[in-house]
């Protein structure tokens, strides 16, 4: 049913009509690293507009959620449906899917030999076929909006690290995402870049994005997500709106890691 | 108990301005002493490379310039006895082969159809190097389409456009020398590439045969490789079709700078940090593109020190294609020095000096054109 329409709307076309309110659906996902099982029966349903952080001790497997939801990583076991279509070993499915799933990781990754434009235009000319010049439009248009259009001929490794994480995001945006996932998008760096970025996120957030974030903001857990997740040994431990979330938590795991990171 | 007079508490009142680094007023002389002579054992170093270049240099230039014969037309002009002093090289002798040399046995009267093809390459050559130039896509279609089925159809020959056709057993010397190693270099980058590539690949089969193919190619000698591509091609090819003799020798070298190619671009695959992949999957490119967009753009340009050196290594390994009786530069040289005309002491010593000039031109090109890449891609992506 929506499965037809996802592989028949053609590349270049604005996404348009949403099959479901539903944008991410996670039902009994399962995986391993070989012996180590990383991701315990993962449940979780992301609606259309909502803001979800993530957070959880090192190890716990939020990262490695996250990355299912594009498929970065593979789960073994359970279903994930990203905006309507099932992720299965269809590689045009996983990167049709891809090209409406934003993604901002940990260390930037940007493309080192390309430009902050080029950076930028690159996936819209490339996989939404889109004319160079239109393209160009768009990424100066996202690029002003992280505040760094003045920055679009210069090369990333040219860039502080919270003006390369803003490019990361304004590259992201260009594909015109439905979701967005964010991978500790300040975890590497410097604190006094951290609110640039955080501030980039607030405004997204304002604008409605389906958001899935990993991080340990907390003050930004507080001021944008809908729910809060915590997750440790592979499994969601706990789940609430940010208030009750950080005012009542109920599991002892929760309350101990809540103890650990606010003071 | 205060162990510090100074205070601790500070705030600084004005900022210090900018001020221009400290000049480094230094001679010759001063740069002598730091890098020559700045202690005993530098001291001793310097003075012995010193009598080495003594030893060296005055003796070779004296043998290649001063003692030199420059003109003459047989033997005669370059023997001690008629000359009346000691006798270096005989230029005289290159001279005289130098077209024989350049052609091998390729008929005099068609000779311009050889000089057409130099000068159609050498254009496609620079067109491609020059990295400014302009249309570089159109020179890329000119060097790697037009200018191959031209060069064919003149080296060749076709008769029905008047071009008498010339068997690829007269073809000799530079001509040969340079279509096996630009052969070899325009198929092995490629090839290489796509070896290297499928020696990662997920798929097993296709891994496995890369990987054999690899080992087996490299773990051989290049001579190997030549007498097997030129008695069991044939047998390969069905029935009554018998490859061409020079064609033979120009799979094996191809096939096995390809091998070498491979591990060096392999080399470089592996610099590429992880998160490039997730970069370029995550944006919804595909495996090729983000391959060709993404991957191996980084890659190619870590490891072009070793592509220069594969390259320069196979243009050397040419000169084994003469052990399959092509007559490449090498062995045009060597077929003069039985030549009674031009049999005296220095001639061989001569041949081999001159075809020694020639790769160590070619070779020494391509290291500084490499390296002025290097330094181009390098200010072009400043860190």
């Amino acid at each position: 049913m929506a499965m037809a329409t996802a592989t028949e709307r053609p590349a270049h076309l604005k996404p348009v009509s949403l099959k479901t309110d539903t944008a991410v659906e996670m039902i009994g996902v399962h995986k391993w690293y070989g012996e180590f099982h990383v991701l315990r029966d993962i449940n979780l349903k992301v609606t259309r507009g909502e803001r979800i952080v993530v957070c959880g001790p090192s190890g716990s497997g939020k990262s490695t959620m996250i990355r299912c939801i594009n498929r970065l990583e593979e789960h073994q076991q359970g279903k994930i449906i990203v905006d309507g279509v099932e992720l299965t070993n269809d590689l045009k499915r996983i990167d049709e899917i891809r090209r409406d799933v934003g993604m901002v990781f940990q260390h930037f990754n940007l493309f080192p030999h390309l430009t902050i434009l080029e950076n930028c235009t690159l996936a819209p000319i490339w996989v939404r076929k889109m004319p160079k010049k239109d393209a160009e439009e768009i990424a100066m248009h996202y690029l002003t909006r992280v505040k760094i259009p003045e920055q679009a001929h210069k090369y990333p490794g040219q860039l502080s690290g919270g003006q390369q994480q803003r490019v990361a995001i304004a590259r992201s945006l260009c594909m015109s995402p439905k979701i967005m996932l964010f991978d500790e998008p300040t975890s590497a760096l410097d604190p006094e870049m951290v609110k640039e970025v955080l501030d980039t996120m607030v405004s997204l957030a304002e604008e409605g994005m389906t958001m899935i974030v990993v991080t340990h903001e907390m003050g930004f857990a507080r001021q944008v997500a809908n729910r809060v997740i915590f997750m440790d040994a592979g499994q969601i431990v706990e789940m609430n709106t940010p208030d009750e979330f950080f005012k009542n938590p109920q599991h002892e795991r929760t309350k101990l890691f809540l103890s650990q990171i606010l003071h | 108990m205060a162990i510090t007079t100074e205070p601790v508490a500070y705030v600084r009142t004005a900022p210090i301005a900018e001020q221009p680094p400290p000049m480094m007023a230094r001679g010759w002389l001063a740069w002598m002493r730091e890098n020559l002579f700045s202690s005993v054992g530098n001291t001793i170093l310097t003075l012995i490379a010193l009598y080495i270049i003594y030893l060296v240099v005055p003796p070779a230039i004296r043998f290649f310039f001063i003692d030199a014969v420059w003109t003459g037309s047989n033997r005669e002009a370059c023997l001690a006895a008629n000359v009346g002093r000691e006798v270096g090289a005989c230029w005289a002798y290159v001279n005289a082969k130098l077209s024989y040399f350049v052609y091998g046995s390729y008929p005099w009267d068609d000779r311009w159809r050889v000089d057409i093809v130099f000068a159609l390459g050498a254009f496609g050559i620079a067109w491609l190097l020059w990295l400014d130039a302009p249309k570089r896509g159109l020179g890329a279609l000119y060097f790697f389409v037009i200018f191959p089925i031209a060069a064919f159809i003149l080296l060749r020959g076709w008769p029905a456009i008047g071009l008498q056709r010339v068997d690829t057993s007269l073809w000799g010397g530079i001509l040969v020398t340079l279509i096996v190693s630009i052969v070899g270099i325009v198929v092995s980058l490629p090839l290489g590439v796509l070896l290297a590539l499928g020696r990662r690949s997920r798929l097993p089969l296709i891994r496995l045969a890369c990987i054999i193919f690899i080992e087996v190619v490299r773990g051989v000698p290049l001579i190997t490789v030549l007498f097997m591509a030129n008695t069991m091609l044939p047998l390969f090819l069905p029935g009554n079709m018998s490859p061409d003799r020079l064609l033979r020798p120009l799979v094996g070298v191809a096939l096995f700078a390809s091998a070498y190619m491979a591990e060096v671009v392999r080399g470089g695959l592996q610099a590429i940090p992880k998160g490039q992949y997730e970069g370029a999957m995550s944006l919804g490119l595909g495996y090729w593109r983000m391959m060709r967009l993404i991957i191996l753009p980084q890659a190619l340009r870590i490891v072009i020190p070793g592509i220069v050196n594969t390259f320069i290594g196979l243009f050397k390994d040419t000169t084994l294609v003469s052990i399959v009786g092509i007559f490449d530069l090498i062995k045009t040289v060597e077929v003069t020095l039985v030549d009674p005309t031009w049999a005296t002491p220095v001639t061989r010593l001569t041949g081999y000096a001159f075809a020694g000039v020639f790769y160590f031109i070619c070779c020494y090109g391509m290291s500084r054109y490499s390296l002025a890449v290097e330094r181009r891609l390098a200010a072009g992506q400043k860190r």
